[in-house]
């Protein structure tokens, strides 16, 4: 590790730096399908799964993914990417914590790096990261079929331990140092990548990374 | 024949002889009885002045009557912009019984400013790099009037890390830097409303310390300037206070300031409690039975309950004395009345210091007195509180009791917790920590967000509070914790730790020789011994 390189601030996405997750991203494409009976089919559909999100993501966040990214088997590339402005506009930007803003630009202000890692999807948050200004992030890809979604994630699927693992291969790279780096999220699933560097913040936490955050003196902060 | 013995220089200073009674000395949340070996020197608060009878007429007419200033009526015009500031909740301490004399002083002149039709008014916590205020303790302050009627867009804290609502007003002449709250300095009129519990309080620091920001304090909230302070509760011999009136004339030149300046006495406990400020010897049967009842309620209750209990009691303090007008000879009017009330004449100094460190200070109010607070209280607060001469001789003893708990409020003090555990174990050098680290905690976006959405001191603060006591450390020869329930916060403060004040008191004999003069500052104390020879 390189204790004279740049510092750099990782941040999750989702319930970090954002009130949504992704099902909004999800319900809001479920709703834009072609034609009424398939934007039914798929709205009920994953109204319907909400339940089996929720029990999967408890369990663990890399079988949350698999399952999760199953919705999108069918879903037409063109039109995924032709919403994705509209998906900013309308549900991720009015999402943005108010302290969100203030927290990259404080990190700019002392030279860090500003690095988002997230579970969601590329295509849905190019918008929203160019807006934040942010320098670099690395986000799941769905695999594609003929212009059509399978369903399935490309490797590596961003999640827990990968998440950490991306950050050190980045640190290498891009000459990080790690110890003086922050690292920012609000769920116990990103334990992994909060360990990793000399800051590790636990941002609106759930209640395991609360009490995890609260065990190692960590800082608890509030976005809202 | 004993009581013959006892010598009586002072009516606040009392010496210990062969059948004193044990002194109630404060152990953090708990208060303990200690058997105090014959011949210390103990000192006690002077007794309350008596309030005055009518704190409000006394701020109208000390309104109506500043000094070198026209009458506040006189300066108010219809259509101006004017923005009250007032000192934060570090100030007085204990908080207040209500109605807080914030809010009388507010009453006064919120109706003043209606009645010459000023209605473009904010209201503004000067909590500088403190913790911003609650929503609850910003309605105890100011009442639940005013504050329905101010809060949140025109009553809230001041924002040392706001940059579109600050402004810099220049340098001094000696280069110090000061940037302060732009609402307040282009006000047409800045109203500062203060309570000065202690000489170090008031004045210039009002404005030029309480609106500023992290680069202003950064001038004069260092080690060097506290090392030159002897003390920093005697403004005249104080580096700081000299810096404070440079950085405030600067204020003076940029903006209109009516400072009202108040002065209270040091009845800090109400009726029942009081037992815990006066002498023992002259306990009557009833005090003693109520000790008897408080002692054993603490030891029934856990460290949390006893602390949330000690916080629930309100100070009792009275108004002695209102002025108004321009900053410094207002300021020095309400000094006068400050050591009128605090000043107790003491001989010589001392071999042995001992202190007991109460749940009070600046900085936890409604939490836990963390292991730096601590330290700032005995040799940042206890040490200082002197005139002329320490207390206690250079190189001398100073024994505190106070169990040393490792626990850091996590809302409160993020900050302290990264700065206890983090850069203590590497140096204890308070100029090789400012030069590393200061501005790395300063500038931590992390403590910067949650200075200013929620309610933690800043990421500087914790420093501030090392460098607090830093003239009390050069001072001292060794601190000993007496009852320190671990032996890792002592050590890691530089201090040694002793089992009881028995063993304490010989540890400092074996130190500094069986006939070392031994003086116990009766705590909780508001008072300044001024030290002669």
């Amino acid at each position: 590790m390189n204790k004279n390189g740049q510092a750099a601030a990782f941040y999750d996405l989702e319930g970090t730096l954002v009130s949504t997750n992704l099902v909004h991203t999800l319900a809001f494409y479920a709703k834009r399908q072609q034609g009424l009976w398939q934007t039914a089919k798929k709205s009920v559909g994953t109204l319907a799964k909400l339940p089996f999100f929720g029990v999967t993501d408890l369990y663990s966040r890399n079988v949350f993914n698999e399952v999760f990214f199953r919705s999108y088997s069918g879903f037409s590339q063109d039109r995924l990417r032709y919403f994705s402005d509209e998906l900013f506009e309308e549900v991720l930007k009015p999402a943005i914590f108010p302290g969100t803003i203030e927290l990259i630009a404080q990190g700019k202000k002392i030279g860090q790096r500003q690095v988002v890692l997230t579970g969601a999807l590329d295509f849905t948050i190019e918008k929203m990261m160019d807006y934040l200004g942010i320098d670099d992030y690395v986000a799941n890809r769905l695999e594609f079929v003929n212009g059509y979604a399978t369903g399935r994630v490309l490797p590596p699927v961003m999640a827990s331990a990968t998440k950490a693992q991306w950050i050190r291969e980045y640190a290498e790279r891009e000459n990080i140092n790690l110890s003086g780096s922050y690292a920012y999220s609000d769920s116990i699933s990103d334990l992994p990548m909060l360990s990793i560097v000399g800051h590790p913040v636990a941002v609106c936490p759930d209640f395991r990374l609360k009490q995890t955050a609260l065990q190692h003196d960590w800082a608890i902060l509030d976005l809202k | 024949m004993a009581l013959h013995l006892r010598r009586k220089t002072h009516e606040s200073i009392v010496y210990i002889d062969k059948d004193s009674a044990p002194r109630i000395m404060p152990f953090g949340e708990d208060f303990i009885l200690n058997d105090i070996p014959v011949g210390t020197r103990v000192i006690y608060p002077n007794p309350p002045i008596k309030g005055l009878p009518n704190r409000e007429a006394a701020i109208r007419y000390a309104v109506n009557h500043p000094i070198e200033m026209e009458p506040l009526y006189a300066l108010l015009e219809p259509g101006m912009r004017v923005t009250i500031a007032m000192d934060d909740i570090s100030l007085p301490l204990p908080p207040m019984q209500t109605p807080d004399l914030r809010q009388t002083m507010l009453e006064v002149v919120l109706d003043m400013c209606g009645a010459n039709g000023v209605d473009d008014i904010h209201l503004i916590i000067a909590n500088s790099l403190h913790r911003k205020m609650t929503e609850w303790e910003m309605k105890r302050m100011v009442g639940t009037a005013i504050f329905n009627e101010y809060y949140p867009d025109r009553y809230y804290n001041h924002d040392a890390e706001d940059d579109d609502n600050l402004v810099t007003l220049g340098v001094t002449r000696h280069n110090e830097p000061l940037r302060v709250n732009k609402r307040a300095i282009e006000s047409d009129l800045l109203i500062y409303l203060n309570i000065n519990l202690v000489p170090m309080d008031g004045g210039h620091k009002s404005v030029a310390v309480g609106l500023c920001d992290y680069e202003s304090l950064r001038a004069h909230h260092e080690p060097q300037t506290i090392r030159d302070s002897h003390s920093y509760m005697d403004p005249p011999a104080s580096e700081l206070n000299h810096k404070v009136v440079r950085l405030g004339k600067l204020v003076d030149e940029n903006c209109k300031v009516f400072h009202i300046e108040t002065a209270i006495n040091n009845k800090m406990f109400p009726e029942g409690y009081d037992i815990l400020t006066r002498n023992e010897d002259e306990f009557s049967f009833a005090d003693r039975l109520k000790w008897e009842a408080m002692a054993r309620t603490f030891s029934k209750l856990p460290r949390a309950a006893r602390r949330k209990m000690l916080h629930a009691i309100p100070a009792q303090y009275e108004l002695i004395a209102c002025y108004a007008g321009k900053t410094e000879p207002v300021h020095e009017k309400i000094l006068e009345k400050n050591y009128q009330q605090y000043e107790i004449p003491v001989k010589g100094q001392c071999d042995i210091l001992i202190s007991g460190i109460p749940d009070i200070s600046p900085y936890n109010v409604y939490s836990a007195l963390n292991p730096l607070l601590v330290q700032v209280m005995a040799l940042g607060y206890h040490f200082n509180m002197y005139r002329n001469k320490p207390l206690l001789r250079k190189g001398g003893v100073m024994i505190i009791t106070h169990p040393c708990f490792d626990e850091f409020d996590h809302n409160f003090h993020p900050a302290y917790i990264e700065f206890f555990h983090r850069l203590l174990p590497e140096s204890r050098d308070a100029f090789y920590l400012r030069e590393k680290y200061e501005r790395e905690f300063a500038t931590n976006p992390a403590y910067i967000e949650m200075y200013r959405r929620g309610n933690a001191y800043h990421g500087a603060h914790p420093f501030f509070m090392w460098y607090w006591g830093e003239n009390g450390r050069q001072h001292v020869g060794k601190v000993i914790v007496a009852g320190a329930e671990n032996a890792h916060v002592p050590e890691m403060l530089g201090w040694e730790r002793a089992d009881n004040l028995t063993e304490a008191i010989a540890m400092a004999r074996s130190y500094m020789g069986r006939a070392a003069e031994i003086t116990m500052l009766h705590q909780p104390i508001i008072g300044l011994c001024n030290v002669t020879d």
